[in-house]
């Protein structure tokens, strides 16, 4: 890197200083990320924006669903304060480069876990813990007489570019033998409306968020989504490969929602826990996991109560569930494999230990 | 060298008129070497570090993803290059339609402007006024959703003789089969023809040609304008009729004025069709963008983009400074 001579001799002083900050605060937590998270003292968190149940504007302004609660929960576990996140509206082609470029420092945007945006030598992203997992459905108006994919052949099809859904979708159709037609738009609005004004006789992406669109449409019950599940989507959120610590402290942060739930901790009971902890030396789990005792929280250079303080900001993943996307919305979904791993669901937090 | 100057042995270095101009292009030239060549380090050393440098092998891979439409034979099982290929020529196809019907609107209204027929001049006026002051990125938004995509279906589509337009497709009367003149047909609610235009392409070609050609009508106008009044009354005297003047008389003499005009013209309609993913036209932007989605190629996705635009540009260029200089004054 050229450099003016002045300022080379500045930059290791100030690196110097900004390690020096770190180590002192974070007990050891070397993360460039966290520092400047710190330093700027809020969480810079790209989401959709447009989607019912995952992250939606509100007229005041507000942002509310899934998504958005685990921006929250993550700004609460490091600042004690779910409203210290800067929102920022990202397309699904925009996603990865904001990303990549440290404009957002958390992707939690309805994204699915794929090898290649793993991978190093591919988007080179860090994945937390998966927090929905959905498949890709197709949507179709119920008056067209469409019973399943093979009705779609050598139909227009419409689908959101630059989304695994456009792959699953070409796969299926290869699958079956079944020509088509993708037309492809670079937003959801877009999309939909293309669809809508009738140009595509179906409308293809993940399940929860047909569900999500259709609850905006004229008339809902209009629409109805085909029974065959195209792809696995695991939605996850991200943050970038080069910065393990900071990956660390979001990834904790959404297992502790998770271990919430199993342990039956709530929104409403959090305080009383903690209360009962203190007083109880015995329940060693529970004050481990609170961080009453042992040093969780200073490991992933957090504060040592961040999973009281994610709690208290939005409730464990059941009640963030039930309350954005579940009976508590208008979506209604099932929790199906969403479940807590003893229902038989996917949800499944490591210990904490 | 003008006499007074002295002789160049007594001249320093820095008076002397051969040395100064030269020396201050090579510092001109030196500064714009070093700018680039750190701007490419940086993006080699930086790309390095984050162990993605520049590759071209995933062209080959299969692309994966299907096309709305494509003038070449393509399955999702072809390589990505294939793909791009695909796009590049629907941005051709488009932009070279487009030249053509934005040339001919552009010079029939730029010349509506000297019609005796006030309506059409005032016509021709407004319409340059409208168009040419709203955001095309707005006009191609309203012509596909607004326009297009509430063109009705089946036996209710609009039939023109030889144009079937429906919102399924644009349906054209063609030669089929053994150079017979075939008309669409509707068969079992869907309209056939030897023809068919997706609407996301008519949508694309109307907005590029209505745009362009506002501002190609001023071009034409101020072309037109540039050659002497006496030209049209001496063409008058001879009984020439005012169409007959435009063609023969003024016209070859505005088009010195006109051809420089219209270049930048087409290279902005060039570039402008890469406003496609407005309205869902596969283009060479809309496939790049797909591509750089799946293969996480961005800086070697975004330097074929820009490597593709400035070659049909240059073309166009080079077409038409051809053009300019066939229709100049010869001296002879």
């Amino acid at each position: 890197m050229v450099r003016f001579p002045r300022l080379a001799a500045v930059v290791p002083v100030l690196t110097a200083l900004v390690l020096v900050g770190c180590a002192s605060e974070d007990g050891g937590v070397q993360s460039q990320k966290l520092a400047t998270i710190k330093g700027r003292g809020t969480v810079v968190c790209g989401v959709d924006g447009k989607l019912t149940g995952f992250s939606f504007v509100a007229p005041d302004g507000s942002y509310s669903g899934l998504d958005v609660d685990v921006c929250k929960a993550v700004a609460a576990a490091l600042f004690g304060d779910p409203a210290k996140v800067d929102y920022r509206d990202l397309n699904s082609s925009e996603r990865f480069a904001a990303l990549a470029s440290g404009e957002v420092d958390l992707l939690s945007r309805n994204t699915t876990l794929t090898l290649s945006r793993d991978a190093s030598g591919g988007n080179g992203l860090s994945f937390a813990p998966t927090t929905f997992y959905d498949g890709q459905g197709v949507m179709v108006p119920a008056a067209s007489g469409i019973k399943g994919l093979k009705d779609l052949a050598g139909k227009p099809i419409c689908v959101e570019s630059g989304t695994t859904t456009e792959l699953n979708l070409a796969d299926r159709m290869r699958e079956i033998n079944a020509a088509y037609t993708p037309l492809k738009f670079q937003t959801a609005d877009q999309t939909y409306s293309a669809y809508l004004q009738g140009r595509c006789v179906a409308v293809t992406s993940d399940r929860s968020q047909l569900a999500a669109k259709r609850t905006g449409f004229p008339t809902p019950a209009a629409h109805t989504l085909l029974p065959e599940v195209l792809s696995k989507e695991p939605l996850t959120p991200a943050t970038v490969n080069a910065d393990p610590g900071w990956a660390d402290a979001v990834r904790w942060t959404i297992y502790a929602l998770m271990q919430a739930e199993e342990l039956g901790i709530t929104q409403a009971n959090v305080a009383a826990k903690v209360v009962e902890a203190k007083a109880n030396p015995n329940l060693a789990d529970l004050r481990r996991f609170l961080g009453v005792e042992g040093d969780f929280g200073n490991q992933l250079g957090l504060p040592p109560d961040f999973v009281v303080k994610a709690i208290t900001a939005v409730g464990n993943y059941g009640e963030v569930f039930e309350r954005n996307v579940g009976n508590g919305s208008k979506l209604k979904l099932e929790r199906g494999l969403n479940r807590q791993w003893k229902e038989g669901g996917l949800i499944y937090s490591p210990p904490f230990r | 060298m003008g006499p007074s100057l002295r002789p160049a042995a007594t001249t320093p270095w820095w008076r002397n008129r051969r040395v100064v101009p030269f020396a201050v292009q090579a510092a001109a030239g030196l500064v714009v070497l070093v700018v680039v060549a750190f701007l490419l380090g940086n993006l080699v050393r930086n790309l390095t570090a984050a162990g993605l440098l520049l590759s071209w092998s995933w062209l080959d891979n299969p692309a994966g993803f299907d096309l709305a439409e494509s003038s070449i034979p393509f399955s999702a099982s072809q390589p990505y290059w294939l793909a791009l290929l695909a796009g590049l020529v629907n941005t051709l196809k488009v932009v070279v339609v487009g030249l053509v019907g934005a040339t001919l609107l552009g010079t029939a209204v730029g010349s509506a402007a000297f019609s005796s027929n006030g309506l059409l001049k005032r016509l021709a006026r407004s319409y340059v006024e409208l168009v040419r002051n709203i955001p095309l990125l707005l006009q191609l938004v309203f012509w596909y959703f607004v326009v297009f995509l509430a063109l009705p279906n089946g036996v209710n589509a609009i039939q023109l003789p030889g144009l079937v337009l429906a919102k399924s497709g644009l349906y054209l009367g063609w030669f089929g089969e053994g150079w017979q003149w075939q008309l669409p047909q509707l068969t079992d609610g869907v309209w056939q023809a030897p023809l068919r235009l997706s609407v996301e392409f008519g949508a694309l070609l109307t907005g590029l040609v209505v745009y362009t050609a506002a501002f190609i009508a001023e071009v034409v106008r101020g072309g037109i304008a540039a050659v002497p009044q006496g030209q049209w009354e001496a063409a008058r005297s001879l009984g020439f009729s005012p169409l007959v003047t435009l063609r023969r008389i003024v016209m070859p003499q505005a088009l010195r004025v006109i051809v420089p005009g219209l270049n930048s013209q087409y290279i902005s309609l060039a570039k402008n069709s890469s406003l496609a993913v407005a309205c869902g036209y596969t283009d060479l932007y809309s496939v790049a963008e797909t591509t750089l989605n799946q293969t996480g190629r961005a800086v070697e996705v975004v330097v074929l983009l820009l490597g593709s635009y400035l070659v049909i540009d240059l073309l166009i260029s080079a077409l038409m400074n051809g053009l300019n200089a066939a229709v100049q004054l010869k001296e002879r």
